[in-house]
């Protein structure tokens, strides 16, 4: 059985419940025969994926439903193979290039290429033109994105480019005037109780407006998230009321016990048992920003507001070290320390430095 | 073939002639050419056309009418016509005809490293001249077709120091029969040598009201109905750069345009299409502000306000919210410390001393988005710091 975030995914563009205004852009956009480059951006669980699925549909019919999994292999300037997973369908092309590291470049340059220099056979498709969605574009690198620029702009004919990303501050000036730029804000909270009402109806599931309230709440405006808490609260109580507590994920609770025991005691005998839980949730793949991210805005909760913009400080100093340097844990080890630090000296009311 | 190349009159009204024939031709080409980008469609055709670089063109066109032509460096930032003068040059020099043979252009999506600087750069640049065969008379008096070459080097700066340095000889062995052309943003990045043998041509940025005529004239030709202050906003948005500023346009066109053929498809009766006409074919500054990813004024003003010194207790309550509910909005951080920096760094309420230490929080945040740091964290911490100096 798949999940409700899968099996309510809306198809089309007429069935997404919220942001009406870009649906209807996105639906003539598709509809109008001039297609551009487009660069979509915003949060994670905004529904980008979705409103470009649902325009892709638009564009060429129920045929980019069916889709495979491609391996493909390709090799670098330096001999080394380098094996690569393509979604595709007959009209349309999904890759992430994100997932080759470094060799991004290679990828785009041979693949596209590829794609751009053979025509459309069906004669009997909508549009002249291939669409090649690529995620995560704003972890491409350098090199990949100015390959992009003239491969937009030269294979036009033939290939239109989706991008995705979570912001545009990592896409080079020359791509982002090239294309369209569509933001797809997160919906609101009452955007997603909305949703959940909608999902609580098809599933034949006893309504909680109080319930689906707090998920909202809870969920930090992403609907996947919402979606799936929702679902998991339903799996796991027989019973659903406006007052079933959400379980958090297990993550979630092992970082805020360890907030709590930050606080309760700064001593080195401390850290390093901070340091197993920290290395305890990195070896389960929670992205190291993630932690972070977390345990700053669940200490900043517990401390007073005179160090608030200290903390914040300092976690963003941090997190621009983590995403420098190459072993994360002794940037995380370093904020804890450094939090320690902030918090004894206010507590004992006299500064350390 | 001297004296019909110093026959300007002559040739321009043969340009015209010729000009007024081809739009006829195109035509039956409006599918094709709907499809092209505008930058492309709107290049300037003769030098005539190039907007607002009055001094770099007169100069150009007294050496069209020498016809010799120096080595030349054109320089300047984006969006300023720099790539668009040098192909009107070489189009009125050799026509189309010419063109093809006597023109290699190289930007820097091409490979450019010192190999093919030494490959085809150099057998480009030593190639004997073709004699032009089957031209007529008229050919010859529209365009003067000069004894030599052109090699166009677009994005000069972004070559290496020794593909530079491989040019130096090649230059100067070839002069006789070929022209360089090197086009660049960043006159420094070229090595010196290059550059003395260079005449060297700065192109300013574009002054407003040039570019604001220039895109207007387009959106009159795309038969585009702009709101009040778009033109404006254009310019503003574009920062100079007057590429950017027609990209911005045709997509702003593509948006309105398409819900307008849709609305056509939708609604047969021709009354309401043209009431639908007129609501939605017209572009407004928000348009063109949300194409550009530019933040509402308003939003902007609600982070201000936050960040005010409060009577009790922190900001941090205040500022926070707002930044959650930008970062959850999707709008780019980038954009966002821009568009702050502009509203601080004009506020004359701000005493000196404070805008110089925000000026320095602003240049660490800016380096750390480049390193591509968390968004939500990195806007947070400046705000929260640009609070606490605003504090005192």
């Amino acid at each position: 059985m798949a999940l409700l975030v899968d099996k309510l995914r809306p198809r089309s563009l007429e069935a997404l419940t919220y942001h009406p205004e870009l649906s209807d852009r996105l639906q003539s956009l598709a509809q109008s025969g001039d297609f551009p480059h487009l660069l979509v951006y915003g949060p994670s669980g905004a529904g980008k994926k979705t409103r470009i699925i649902a325009t892709l549909k638009e564009l060429y019919g129920s045929g980019v439903e069916k889709i495979k999994i491609d391996a493909r292999v390709f090799q670098t300037t330096s001999n080394r193979k380098l094996e690569f997973n393509i979604v595709s369908s007959v009209y349309h092309l999904e890759i992430t290039p994100a997932d080759v590291g470094n060799y991004d470049r290679v990828v785009i340059q041979e693949l596209l290429k590829e794609v751009a220099q053979t025509q459309q056979v069906d004669l009997s498709a909508k549009q002249r033109f291939k669409v090649v969605v690529i995620n995560e574009a704003d972890h491409l690198t350098r090199d990949a994105q100015a390959a992009l620029r003239r491969t937009m702009e030269k294979y036009s004919p033939n290939l239109r480019l989706i991008l995705l990303a979570n912001s545009t501050s990592n896409i080079i000036a020359p791509i982002r005037s090239r294309t369209l730029l569509v933001r797809v804000a997160a919906p609101t909270e009452n955007d997603i109780c909305a949703a959940l009402r909608i999902a609580a109806k098809k599933e034949g599931w006893t309504e909680a407006d109080g319930l689906n309230k707090r998920i909202a709440k809870e969920s930090g405006r992403n609907l996947r998230r919402a979606l799936l808490m929702f679902e998991s609260i339903y799996a796991q109580n027989e019973k659903v009321t406006d007052s079933t507590p959400i379980p958090p994920p297990d993550w979630e609770a092992l970082i805020s016990i360890t907030a709590a025991e930050i606080i309760k005691d700064r001593s080195p005998a401390q850290l390093l048992q901070v340091r197993a839980r920290l290395y305890d949730l990195l070896t389960h793949c929670i992205p190291p920003t993630t932690i972070l991210k977390t345990l700053t805005f669940m200490l900043v909760s517990q401390v007073d507001d005179v160090l608030k913009p200290d903390v914040i400080k300092w976690s963003a100093f941090y997190e621009h070290r983590i995403k420098l340097g190459s072993k994360v844990i002794f940037h995380l080890e370093a904020f804890v320390a450094k939090f320690m630090r902030i918090y004894e000296s206010w507590t004992m009311g006299m500064d350390f430095e | 073939m001297a004296s019909t190349f110093f026959n300007n009159k002559a040739r321009a009204a043969a340009v015209a002639a010729s000009s007024s024939s081809k739009t006829k031709a195109s035509d039956s080409k409006e599918d094709t050419t709907r499809l092209q980008p505008w930058v492309e469609k709107y290049r300037p055709k003769t030098l005539d056309d190039v907007a607002a670089q009055d001094h770099t063109t007169k100069v150009l066109q007294r050496t069209l009418q020498a016809s010799n032509l120096p080595h030349m460096l054109f320089y300047g930032p984006p969006g300023t016509g720099k790539t668009s003068t040098i192909l009107a040059l070489a189009k009125s020099l050799f026509g189309p005809a010419l063109y093809r043979s006597r023109i290699l252009e190289l930007n820097a999506s091409d490979e450019r490293g010192i190999g093919i600087v030494r490959e085809k750069v150099k057998n480009f640049a030593r190639a004997q001249l073709s004699q032009p065969t089957g031209l007529d008379a008229a050919y010859r008096a529209q365009y003067p077709c000069p004894p030599f070459k052109i090699i166009i080097l677009d994005e000069a700066d972004s070559m290496t120091q020794d593909a530079q340095a491989a040019l130096r000889r090649t230059m100067e062995q070839y002069s006789r029969i070929t022209r360089f052309c090197l086009v660049c943003n960043y006159v420094t990045r070229i090595i010196e040598p290059l550059a003395s043998r260079c005449s060297k041509f700065r192109f300013k940025s574009l002054d407003n009201a040039a570019a604001g005529e220039r895109v207007a004239e387009i959106a009159r030709a795309e038969g585009l109905k702009l709101d009040d202050g778009v033109v404006d906003t254009l310019i503003r948005c574009g920062e100079g750069d007057l590429r950017r500023a027609i990209t911005y346009l045709q997509s702003a066109a593509r948006l309105v345009g398409a819900a307008r053929a849709g609305a056509k498809d939708a609604d047969d009766d021709a009354e309401m299409t043209d009431a639908g006409n007129s609501a939605v074919g017209l572009i407004t500054v928000r348009t063109i502000e949300e194409i550009a990813g530019v933040i509402p004024e308003g939003i902007l003003d609600n982070l201000v306000q936050a960040m005010q010194p409060k009577a009790s207790g922190s900001a941090y309550e205040a500022v926070s919210k707002v930044v959650t509910d930008l970062v959850a909005d999707g709008w780019s951080a980038t954009q966002l410390v821009s568009q702050l920096y502009r509203r601080v760094v004009f506020n004359e309420a701000i005493p000196d001393i404070q805008k110089n230490k925000i000026v320095m929080v602003f240049s660490e945040l800016d380096r750390r988005l480049v390193d591509g740091a968390d968004e939500h964290l990195s806007v947070l911490d400046l705000a929260l710091r640009i609070a606490n100096i605003l504090r005192g």
